[in-house]
């Protein structure tokens, strides 16, 4: 079977790959939006497109889906190319955009079965997919109403079921949870963990990181239209941020006792207080406390925002 | 790019499937939802008309080209229908799906292509103005101002004469910025026309550069000579000018508006 190894050494079959892109570009006048980039999607995997605003996430995400055509380079989805087979590209893919795109002048229901037409779904298997979808999303009890009246939550659930409508292979998710309290959150990952177990491939941009860290099997990091870095979101956290990060309040004398006691480790200065970065193991920062008794002193878990601040630093895009 | 390349890429005939009926199906869905509304202003806008007009200025105006002032205005009001129902869909309605419902981006997400998604709202113009044409006949008839079968053929010239207004609208929604740049065209095209196309009074009144002018860049004149000839049942061979006129303008702008709206929309 041939093999092929991407940027980070992953070893994979060519017949994993359900979306693969070689230098791909979207450039608009002399603004490049996508910048030369090269990834790998497995298929089953979810794969998250994490980066700041403007960092290409949502251009390649339309690219993938054949509405943007790209400048340069290669794009398959499973083994099409994109500018060749549109309509069977995107007969295969559920998009949940970011924006709200209901149909506003349909019910509910009218909203997954209208959309229904636009993939030939006969009107009798439609009506038992929406049906399904309706349930699984608890959506039942809003079937009739119409879609103004309906919550962000139940909004953004409903953009996800009317992705699945086509029982898509590829499921493409820009940022699917911003705005939603908590609960309709946690929902939401319920749900798209329940669709990966059905053997759904997902690609999903995300602002937020836990979520990344929940959800993603791989995670690509962009920044300026290119992929600065790709990886496992626990093994991205063991190489750029080490185990554990110490939290302390600033000032000079606790500055110069951390800087002699850990000498390799990264300290950076927010605010009003000092994150200590060490590549360690485990429990260097507890053994540190009992002889040096700091006020405020916190130690936490390093994740995933650490190395997405620290890969894309502090400052504002927008 | 070259020149001449850049201005074909603008007419470059659309490939297009059976996939823009579901456009047009959607668009007829939603119309159905509200149909007791949307069968109003039809209804009882040609009445207003043809009581104020028809009625009020017959004393003062005692007949035109041979027949009663009411019945020179009635095809008039037929063709009038016609223009205000596909032009305003394809601006103000498409201009609303496209910007503010993000309909149609949702819909380039299926198999749906961007050419099918204008080409169907085309589609759609042309049978509002059909729909709303209908009612107006039917209004006219009523009045018993309709004289023979060929008026049976108004409802087909109603299709195609929206389809010339629904294309020459999606051209202004594809360049329009925002909602209300759609004043323009309306105060400057729309109203003029509405007035100056041998309407509520005959072109031949009009200086000769005004009607020469008229005919050669305004589709409603031609349409109302149509119109009038199928309902007072008078037509000749010179109709087929007119005719030729609007086919031509016709596939020019529906070449136009589906590059415009596909440059529009995909970047």
């Amino acid at each position: 079977m041939a093999h092929t190894i991407s940027q980070v050494g992953r070893r994979v079959t060519v017949l994993d790959v359900l979306i693969r892109a070689r230098n791909l570009t979207k450039k608009y006048g002399d603004f490049l939006a996508v910048d030369n980039i090269n990834f790998e999607v497995l298929k089953g995997e979810c794969c998250g497109f994490l980066g700041p605003n403007g960092a290409g996430k949502t251009t390649t995400i339309k690219m993938i889906h054949c509405v943007l055509p790209p400048t340069s380079g290669e794009l398959t989805v499973a083994g099409m190319t994109v500018s060749e087979k549109p309509r069977e590209i995107k007969s295969m893919i559920g998009v949940a955009p970011q924006e709200d795109n209901l149909d506003p002048d349909f019910s509910v229901s009218n909203n997954l079965l209208v959309y229904a037409r636009y993939f030939d779904i006969p009107k009798a298997k439609a009506l038992m997919r929406v049906n399904y979808l309706l349930k699984f999303f608890q959506l039942e009890e809003k079937r009739n109403v119409i879609i103004d009246q309906l919550s962000t939550g139940m909004k953004r659930r409903l953009i996800l079921a009317r992705a699945l409508i086509n029982e898509p292979q590829i499921l493409l998710l820009d940022e699917p949870t911003t705005g939603l309290d908590p609960q309709a959150r946690h929902m939401v990952w319920d749900e798209i963990r329940a669709l990966k177990k059905q053997g759904v491939t997902i690609i999903l941009t995300t602002h937020y990181m836990d979520e990344a860290a929940v959800l993603c099997d791989n995670t690509l990091i962009m920044d300026y239209g290119k992929i600065i870095e790709e990886g496992a979101p626990a093994a991205l956290v063991k190489k750029h941020v080490g185990e554990e990060v110490l939290e302390i309040d600033y000032d000079e004398k606790t500055m110069q006792t951390l800087r002699e006691k850990f000498p390799k480790a990264r300290l950076e200065v927010l605010g009003d207080s000092i994150h200590v970065f060490s590549t360690e193991p485990h429990g260097v920062f507890t053994e540190f406390l009992k002889s040096f008794p700091l006020k405020n002193a916190a130690i936490r878990n390093a994740n995933l925002e650490d190395v997405f601040l620290k890969l894309t630093g502090r400052k504002l895009r927008e | 790019m070259k020149l001449t390349t850049r201005i074909a890429s603008y007419f470059k005939p659309p490939k297009l499937t059976y996939r823009l009926w579901k456009v047009w199906r959607r668009d007829f869905d939603v119309f159905m939802k509200t149909y007791k509304v949307n069968f109003f202003p039809p209804l009882l806008e040609p009445i207003f008309y043809l009581i104020a007009l028809g009625f009020g200025l017959s004393a003062i105006v005692t007949s035109i080209e041979g027949v009663r002032y009411i019945q020179f205005i009635a095809p008039a009001l037929v063709a009038i229908s016609m223009m205000y129902g596909s032009f305003f869909e394809c601006t103000y309605g498409s201009f609303v799906r496209m910007y503010y419902q993000k309909t149609f981006d949702a819909i380039i997400a299926t198999p749906v292509s961007v050419e099918e998604v204008i080409a169907g709202e085309l589609l759609w113009g042309a049978t509002r103005a059909t729909i709303n044409s209908t009612i107006v006949l039917a209004v006219v008839a009523a009045f018993g101002l309709v004289s023979g079968p060929l008026c049976l053929i108004v409802p087909l010239v109603a299709f195609f004469a929206g389809l010339t207004f629904s294309a020459i609208g999606m051209a202004f929604t594809a360049i329009a910025p925002n909602i209300d740049f759609f004043n323009y065209p309306g105060f400057l095209f729309i109203t003029p026309m509405f007035l100056l196309s041998g309407t509520f009074f005959p072109l031949e009144t009009l200086p000769p550069l005004v009607q020469t002018a008229a005919l050669v860049f305004l589709p409603l004149p031609h349409l109302v000579k149509i119109t009038r000839g199928l309902i007072l049942g008078d037509v000749s061979l010179s109709l087929l000018i007119s005719v030729g006129w609007l086919a031509v303008v016709t596939l020019v702008f529906f070449m136009l508006s589906v590059n415009l709206m596909e440059k529009r929309l995909i970047k």
